[in-house]
């Protein structure tokens, strides 16, 4: 199990260098000069190569990542061109922010998806099923900045309960989990949970029907078990590849809404990317995308790891 | 219609009677087993090893094993599905795959009907389409093709009226395995193995099917192998018996001689476990116990040392050669190979 | 007078969904004595194996209509509760399935897969659940019984999942074991072993039993008496050699006349032409009619009655006489 471990996480690394390259290659690719955005376009010649040499633009390609690359493992992803600050600080309170918001909206997606899938699967064609099917379908096909909105327009304006934007009274630096803050997540994380539950929903319920149709399943029974130790065994059944489609939308999540937290105005990366995009901050922008990334890939290799421990049937070699 | 050339004609005999239909000599099948870091071969599966066989012209060969004993790789090597680790097959006296004998047009003389007769037939065409296939991609016009379709669903015993047009999911189990009969007649091949072809099937239908397999193999003059886990099934179908042990021949020889004087102990051990159809004559004892051993990394010497009751040291270091035995078959045991250094080997004739 | 450890009057089983009702099973009766063995003979779709499990309750629940009277141990199985079932599943009366590799659940160990039971059934701990899975598995005679209780189903072969499958089946000691073609998906010199096990444990333990099964020579080897079902029904009943020996019904001749032995070689086989009825109609009359080379006027109008040439074995068939 250690020796699969170890041979997992050293194939992570050359995963996790090309998508550092890809980000590199981000600013490369991008049409225009990177350097028009840093200094001011009737800049004298000798600025420019000044500005140049000082963030080492004027070598080699392969010079420039193999630098980037030694700073960005000190944590170093330079600075913002919009606003000067580390772009490290910013994605940092970015990160947790979506995080947060991300992990709730999973909680609240996932809970309610395998509850959702289960009772689906459990009476399969009853109106129950077909009112779950019905609800996941319309929470993956309607958009989720639509939904956001209207919600907005329901409790925060007519009915006036929770606020309609911003993360906290006193923005994201002074964050606490109490009802003057958490009030701010609601909105946002029902918004984005509605996908994610969709999608879980189904994935549950089609799991669950097929473990159901297996002939253990008639041998539980027969055992004399209760539908309580049945359900023991679907769920770890279940489990490795509910998990995959679970750590996946995490994923998903993870790399913030651009639409939902900019409907919200929610400090995460989702909002970052959007303010970066706009002002081509190649800095920042780089920088988040390398960050989520490298996130998603960790991820994967968490949701193998995790595959792997719960089914005896893949090898552990 | 009789002027019209015929593209598909009734195939060749070459070498006349006393030349063997196919002949395989140290047939060998390796797979390896990748694991460990980076991919190394960590075993190998030794499917068939060191295959040696015959069958004659218009004989049935019934091959009988259990599980893992590599009569499914025997079949699959003999039909060029798959590219042999070591050895050769040849047909009629011609290496398969050879200059004489390309791939194609072996693959015209030699036809497969296996268990699963859903799987094997395309869901999509319609039966008469199913069994003209073949013959239309070598060359036969459609119209003939369906024709020819149409001469088999009768040969096999199918009224093509009411049958032609149906799908595969509209027929019972037992007339699915009848088109895959007739499909793989369609080429006229000359040998047709049959890899457990009533295994899947009811008794009574059963009955039906191994009767039309009788009928059509005087009909067309074809030569079979009979691949079954079932000994009374091959007894009834075969004239020679090749029995397999991890991917080994352990006997092989006229059926009479294997049923009625087994030379090698698992032949022996393998007839002795049919269900007595005799409520008087219960079985008490098992003859063997335990599974076959898993074909990756085999018993060292005789394959079956590990669970025979005379297994003796040297059966565990010398590998014992196919030798005639005294009813008239060959077995690999060193109990008839003569001075094999087993206390029951016979005496070297003087 | 006590009751039978199986007692089965006109039992029907029909299967319903929203394109047609399958009559499967339609009019069983019979009765099993403690520690008799009953197999159940017939070709696919029967209704041998829907019997079988109507015996406790594990067809499909909702698509499943079950009526008449079916008592096993005391126990009224067609009024009682899935509560109560479950109860009774795995303590009284117990199950082994054909294919251990599936019907064994993937993702636990076998000791688990054991322990369980005893646990549900007998309230015992963990550790002492535990203990008797490994007098399980010994019992069952699987080698290295005490390596074996940490094993999955894929690390065993197909002899020892079916063994583990048995000793599952037996962990509470039931008084009636069900056998679902317990032998068909293992090889030869393997089922005979697990044949002659299922004998020996149920002559220790004192079980009934009853197999289900196509195959003749199982029958042969593991029977004191006899069932032939066709097309959902009985249609002979009898002591394992007088039914292997002369089967009265033209079915069950046509059954044994096409089973392939040895000392056949050369002949050709006995056929039963024609297939089986489709059951989303129940027959008229003798069901096997339409196959059957000796029918006459008698045999369409209604069922044929058993008749009885001699005591404990009888046919539903007009041509069999009917002893005084």
């Amino acid at each position: 199990m250690l020796l699969y471990l170890v041979r997992r996480v050293l194939y992570a690394i050359p995963i996790a260098l090309a998508v550092g390259l890809v980000c590199f290659m981000l600013v490369q690719i991008a049409p225009g000069d990177p350097i028009n955005a840093i200094v001011p376009a009737d800049a004298p010649q000798e600025v420019v190569e000044q500005v140049r040499r000082d963030y080492g633009l004027d070598k080699p390609l392969p010079i420039q990542f193999g630098l980037w690359i030694s700073r960005v493992v000190q944590g170093d992803l330079g600075r913002s061109l919009a606003t000067g600050r580390p772009v490290t600080a910013d994605l940092v309170s970015a990160i947790g922010n979506t995080l947060m918001l991300a992990l709730v909206a999973a909680g609240i997606g996932f809970v309610m998806g395998s509850i959702l899938g289960t009772i689906a699967a459990v009476f399969r064609g009853s109106l129950l099923d077909k009112a779950a099917v019905g609800f996941a379908a319309a929470g993956v096909s309607i958009p989720h900045y639509w939904l956001g909105m209207v919600l907005v327009v329901l409790f925060s304006v007519t009915l006036n309960w929770l606020p309609a934007m911003g993360a906290g009274p006193g923005g994201s630096g002074s964050w606490a989990w109490d009802w003057e803050h958490v009030k701010f997540l609601i909105l946002p994380a029902v918004t984005l949970s509605v996908i994610p539950m969709g999608i879980i929903t189904r994935t549950v319920r089609g799991v669950v029907m097929e473990l159901l149709n297996q002939d253990f399943v008639t041998t539980l029974r027969g055992k004399g078990l209760r539908r309580g130790g049945i359900a023991l065994h679907v769920v770890k059944n279940a489990a490795p590849s509910v998990l995959a489609v679970m750590g996946l939308q995490l994923g998903y999540l993870m790399g913030g809404s651009i639409l939902v937290e900019t409907v919200f105005s929610w400090p995460g990366t989702g909002f970052l990317l959007n303010s970066a995009i706009f002002q081509r901050d190649l800095p920042v922008l780089q920088g988040t995308i390398l960050v989520l990334a490298i996130f998603f890939v960790v991820l994967n290799l968490a949701v193998d790891l995790i595959q792997t421990a719960l089914d005896p049937r893949i090898r552990r070699a | 219609m009789k002027a019209r050339k015929d593209v598909l004609p009734p195939l060749p005999d070459i070498g006349g009677p006393a030349q063997p239909l196919l002949t395989v000599r140290g047939l060998t099948k390796h797979f390896p087993l990748k694991s460990g870091f980076l991919g190394r071969a960590s075993g190998v599966v030794q499917a068939v090893d060191d295959l040696n066989f015959e069958v004659r012209k218009g004989e049935t060969l019934g091959i009988v094993g259990e599980s893992g004993c590599g009569k499914s790789t025997t079949s699959r090597l003999v039909m060029a599905l798959m590219a042999p680790t070591a050895g050769e097959v040849l047909f009629d006296g011609q290496v398969v795959g050879g200059r004489e004998l390309p791939l194609k047009e072996y693959r015209r003389q030699v036809q497969m009907v296996f268990q699963d007769s859903y799987a094997s037939l395309n869901p999509r065409l319609t039966i008469e389409e199913s069994i003209g296939f073949a013959p239309e991609v070598h060359g036969l016009a459609r119209k003939d093709a369906r024709a020819r379709a149409r001469d088999l669903l009768a040969a096999v015993g199918l009224n093509p009226d009411q049958f032609a047009r149906r799908y595969p999911h509209e027929l019972s189990g037992g007339q699915r395995q009848r088109i895959n009969i007739a499909r793989a007649l369609a080429l006229r091949p000359r040998l047709v193995i049959l890899d457990e072809p009533v295994s899947a099937l009811d008794k009574s239908v059963e009955a039906q099917v191994l009767n039309l397999l009788q009928d059509l193999k005087a009909q067309f003059g074809l030569t079979y192998i009979f691949i079954s886990h079932d000994l009374n099934v091959v007894q009834y179908m075969s004239d020679r018996v090749l029995v397999m042990y991890l991917g080994r021949v352990a006997e092989v020889g006229p059926v009479g001689a294997i049923y009625a004087a087994a030379a090698h102990p698992y032949t022996a051990a393998l007839l002795a476990s049919r269900p007595s159809m005799d409520p008087d004559l219960r079985r008490t004892e098992p003859p063997l116990t335990g599974d076959p051993p898993n074909p990756i990394n085999p018993p060292s010497g005789c394959r079956f040392h590990t669970r025979c009751a005379f297994a003796e040291p040297v059966c565990s270091i010398t590998v014992p050669p196919l030798h005639p035995a005294p009813a008239g078959q060959s077995a690999s045991c060193l109990m008839v190979v003569p001075e094999s250094g087993h206390s029951r080997a016979p005496e070297l004739a003087a | 007078m006590t009751e039978p450890l199986v007692h089965v009057r006109n039992l029907n089983v029909r299967f319903v969904s929203r394109d047609a009702t399958v009559h499967a099973v339609n009019g069983v009766s019979f009765d099993l004595a403690e520690r008799e063995s009953l197999c159940i003979l017939g070709e696919s779709g029967s209704g041998k194996s829907v019997t079988l499990r109507a015996l406790m309750a594990l067809n499909p629940p909702r698509r499943t209509q079950l009526s008449g009277t079916v008592r096993v141990g005391g126990h009224d199985i067609i009024a009682a509760s899935e509560r109560k079932m479950a109860d009774i599943r795995g303590s009284t009366v117990s199950m082994i399935f054909q294919e251990p590799m599936t019907a064994l659940d993937p993702v636990f160990t076998i000791g688990r897969q054991i322990a369980e039971t005893v646990m549900r059934h007998e309230g015992l701990s963990r550790g002492a659940a535990d203990a008797r899975a490994l007098e399980l598995l010994e019992l069952v005679q699987i080698p290295s019984a005490k390596r074996r209780l940490a094993a999955y189903p894929h690390e065993l072969s197909g002899g020892l999942r079916q063994r583990a499958m048995i000793a599952i089946a037996l962990s509470c000691r039931p008084r009636l074991l069900l056998a679902d073609e317990p032998t068909t998906a293992l090889d030869a010199t393997v089922q005979i072993q697990i044949l002659l096990l299922l004998r020996r444990l149920q002559e220790e333990m004192g079980m009934g039993v009853i197999f289900v099964t196509h195959d003749l020579g199982v029958a042969g080897e593991i029977a004191d008496r006899v069932a032939v079902m066709y097309a959902g029904k009985f249609i002979e009943e009898g002591p394992v050699r007088g039914l292997m020996r002369s089967p009265l019904h033209p079915y069950a001749q046509g059954l044994l006349g096409a089973t392939v032995h040895s000392g056949l070689r050369g002949e050709r086989l006995t056929t039963i032409p024609g297939a089986p009825p489709n059951l989303e109609r129940v027959p008229q009359g003798c069901a096997f009619a339409p196959r059957c080379a000796h029918v006459e006027e008698a045999c369409l109008p209604r069922v044929p009655e058993f008749r009885s040439p001699t005591p404990g074995h009888a046919a539903r068939c007009v041509r069999v006489p009917q002893a005084a």
